[in-house]
């Protein structure tokens, strides 16, 4: 265990439970307004204070993860989902028309900037989580095909895929046997890299109105509403913003801690 | 004084001792070699020799370079003294250069470093030391362009560029044909002599050994055990280990008398075209001809060696044979039925054939249990056996191979290079094969390894009828486990015939020049 990898997953874990807990019990009702008692600052009632309607910002925060964190799980999801098959499709059939058309297609999502294709999509079938969901997802699944395939590529050429192949095993199954599980780890870094850029793109939504919708909490959207009042009650702006950046930063430990302890290679050096 | 001068040299890391009070002396204009198995650590001792232990290794006792300490001397000292008072030559000429700069640049390079000189001078003198090693191409040439051995008289030309007193050489010649190590290992000898400098030269072959050293230091697990001057050591070795080392590298197996028997493998007239890079854009692809017109049998139990260099076409033939790819022209035939038909291989017939790799850590997929890797072959029996009889069959092929059948449950990287190369060939034998393809199979493996390995072999030779072909470099090898072999270059087989026959007799000129080319264990040895 690395220190990267456990201040990441603290940090992590701390949301998550955050996210959970909300299920069942958060410190105020964030549907009701009470405006009499808007603009707190962090007080012994509300422990992070109240926004402009005088709800209160933690059970918001509560709410907010979780959120962010569905949309960014059901987007990682996706795509791996897709793009995994994909990359394998195309490293099976390396060199061939199939691979050609995958790897180009996966270029003609990459062509495009993502936060603007996300913002169309949502404008065009209208906003909310679900397809907050879609438009980042899509985006993951050439970021999933593509490292697929570049780690695949080198598993074929080694002597026990041809030891399957002399066995009689076909491409399919040689993928599902022998290249998944030895790109496992590869993967579940990316998907935690994903996982934070999600958060990420799905504040940005909200932020901009495209995300999920009200009275849905969201810290994208709390930020957004935030946004004229920073300088009169700059909490309101501060603790999304904190929550956002140590969510993101948590996760990209994580990876980062997860890419040094399951790589065999770094682990031998180190023991 | 002597050259170089190690006393008492003890390196740990984390505690763990990997030499242990190592002396070598070498004076100048003579050829040291170390030679060990892996892990006996000849070259940890190089490389404290260059200075350039790993990082956490802790080094105790001398390291004398014409009086100079250098394990005392700080490393901006050190990097002034590498390339210039000692030069280094490395196991692997594919990867030791840097693709993206020319050949001359890179000599010139360790030249500009050390010399207060023009860029223009620099050039000219890597162009004449290019010369010198003997490549006949242009210093304007990037390393791609050039073949292994060429590429190796590049590396050695950057380590002599400054004329260092002190070369050392790292297995230079392991990843080379038998005909271009040769050339080298002439040209490491000539250089000596010209520049009057002392090579230390690391090797795991006996043979080269024999062939080229003045002094020969014996390693095993991080000690010296036995040393001295060549002529001496080799003919009145002392230590068991030294005796062991170079019996089991001449190492001969009793394979049983061949029976004759019926013809199991026919291939006819094979040809194998692989399309290569276009020479403009949408241009026609050319065609580069592996297999020109390959013709051979191999009957039941018949043990065939397959000898040649790499490029040779003895990779793409295996492939052929095993069906992974289809053939321009001619049929292979298996028991008669061909092993490729409708653009898919034909599954019955590869039922018949298995085969066994070089690099026992790369066969096998390194997150399956060993019953699960052995039992794969499995999948090409219409009904493979489950429960009991599935069991049983990991515990036979297991049995046969020397293990027990515990290992079943174990990953593969807790088992070594030989064991590795048993579980091949347990993977090989259960579904009880007719033919076994062994491809460099013990090639990856120390000698004294080797050797049990081939003894395998030969013990499972004398339980079932077993037939294989048994690709090699390696004609010691090839000699003692074939009863025919076959010699292959550029995509033909050039000579075939009985395997005494052909290695007393050769009748093709390249046959010729391949066991003349291929160093010799001296006599002396053999007898022990």
């Amino acid at each position: 265990m690395n220190r990267n990898l456990i201040i990441g997953s603290a940090l992590t874990a701390v949301f998550v439970a955050l996210g959970a807990m909300s299920f069942i019990w958060t410190p105020a009702d964030i549907e009701t307004l009470d405006i009499p008692n808007r603009l707190q600052g962090p007080n012994a009632t509300n422990l992070l204070g109240t926004d402009h309607f005088g709800r209160d910002i933690l059970s918001m925060i509560m709410m907010g993860a979780r959120t962010s964190i569905a949309v960014a799980l059901v987007a990682v999801g996706i795509g791996m989902a897709l793009g995994i098959p994909l990359g394998l499709l195309a490293a099976a059939r390396h060199g061939s028309l199939l691979d050609e058309l995958i790897m180009r297609g996966n270029d003609l999502v990459f062509a495009f900037p993502s936060l603007v294709i996300a913002i169309l999509i949502t404008a065009v079938f209208g906003a909310s989580a679900v397809n907050a969901i879609i438009a980042i997802g899509i985006f993951n699944i050439p970021v999933f095909a593509r490292l697929t395939r570049g780690a695949a590529l080198p598993l074929w050429k080694r002597d026990f895929i041809l030891a399957a192949r002399v066995c009689g095993k076909s491409a399919t199954r040689i993928s599902v046997e022998h290249i998944l599980p030895n790109i496992t780890n590869l993967m579940i870094v990316q998907g935690t890299i994903q996982f934070s850029l999600g958060i990420l793109a799905e504040a940005a939504l909200s932020y901009i109105g495209l995300g999920a919708q009200p009275p849905t909490a969201s810290w994208g959207r709390m930020l957004a509403d935030a946004q004229t009042l920073v300088s009169t009650a700059p909490h309101t702006a501060l603790v999304p913003g904190l929550a956002i950046l140590l969510m993101v930063l948590g996760l990209n430990l994580m990876g980062d801690g997860l890419r040094d302890w399951l790589d065999p290679r770094i682990r031998v050096t180190r023991a | 004084m002597s050259l170089l001068a190690i006393t008492d040299l003890t390196v740990s890391i984390n505690g763990t001792e990997i030499l242990h009070d190592v002396g070598v002396r070498m004076s100048q204009g003579e050829i040291v070699a170390i030679t060990g198995e892996s892990g006996s650590g000849k070259s940890m001792t190089a490389l404290a020799a260059m200075g350039l232990l790993p990082r956490g290794a802790v080094p105790t006792g001398k390291i004398k370079l014409e009086g100079t300490d250098i394990l005392q001397t700080s490393e901006p000292d050190l990097c002034r003294m590498r390339g210039k008072a000692m030069g280094m030559v490395f196991q692997e000429p594919m990867t030791a250069l840097n693709p993206v700069q020319t050949i001359g640049d890179q000599v010139a390079e360790t030249i500009l470093i050390h010399e207060k000189t023009t860029r223009a001078d620099a050039r000219e003198r890597a162009a004449a030391m290019l010369d010198r090693v003997g490549l006949k191409v242009a210093p304007t040439r990037y390393p791609h362009e050039l073949s292994g051995g060429q590429r190796q008289r590049v590396i050695i030309a950057m380590a002599i560029a400054l004329r260092p007193r002190l070369l050392i050489a790292d297995e230079p010649t392991t990843a080379l044909d038998v005909t271009t190590q040769a050339r080298i290992l002439d040209l490491l000898r000539d250089l000596v002599r010209e520049f009057d400098m002392g090579l230390l030269i690391i090797t795991h072959d006996l043979a080269v050994v024999a062939d080229i050293a003045d002094q020969i230091v014996v390693m095993q697990k991080g000690q010296v055990v036995e040393a001295g001057p060549a002529h001496d050591l080799l003919a009145n070795m002392k230590h068991p280990y030294t005796k062991a080392l170079f019996a089991a590298s001449a190492h001969a197996v009793a394979l049983p008398e061949p029976k004759p028997s019926a013809p199991m493998l026919n291939v006819q007239n094979v040809v194998r075209d692989y399309p290569i890079t276009r020479q403009r854009l949408l241009g026609p692809r050319p065609m580069f001809r592996a297999l020109h017109d390959i013709s051979f049998q191999i009957n039941q139990g018949e043990r065939v060696g397959l000898v040649g260099e790499s490029g040779c076409g003895k990779s793409t033939l295996t492939r052929a044979i095993l069906g992974l790819e289809d053939v321009q022209d001619g049929e292979i035939r298996l028991d008669g039925q061909p092993v490729f038909t409708d653009k898919h291989p034909n599954l019955a017939v590869r039922r018949k054939m298995q085969v066994v790799f070089q690099d026992p850590y790369s066969s096998f997929n390194p997150r399956h249990r060993v019953d699960r890797l052995i039992t794969e072959p499995f999948h090409l029996l219409e009904q493979p056996p489950t429960g009991p009889t599935r069991e049983a069959a990991i515990a036979k092929a297991l049995g046969d191979v020397g293990l027990s059948p515990q290992d079943a449950r174990k990953y593969i990287h807790e088992f070594s290079g030989g064991q590795r190369q048993r579980i091949a060939i347990a993977r090989a034998l259960i579904i009880e094969p007719e033919l076994i393809i062994f491809d460099e199979a013990v090639s990856a493996l120390d000698v004294s390894v080797r050797a049990q390995v081939l003894d395998l072999i030969a013990d499972l030779c004398r339980k079932r009828p077993l037939a294989y072909l048994f690709i090699s470099h390696d004609l010691t090898v090839v000699r003692t486990v074939t009863d025919r072999v076959m010699v292959m270059q550029a995509g033909k087989i050039v000579e075939q015939g009985e395997t005494e026959t052909v290695f007393a007799q050769p009748q093709h000129p390249y046959t010729q020049t391949l066991i003349a080319a291929a160093p010799q264990l001296p006599q002396i040895a053999m007898a022990v």
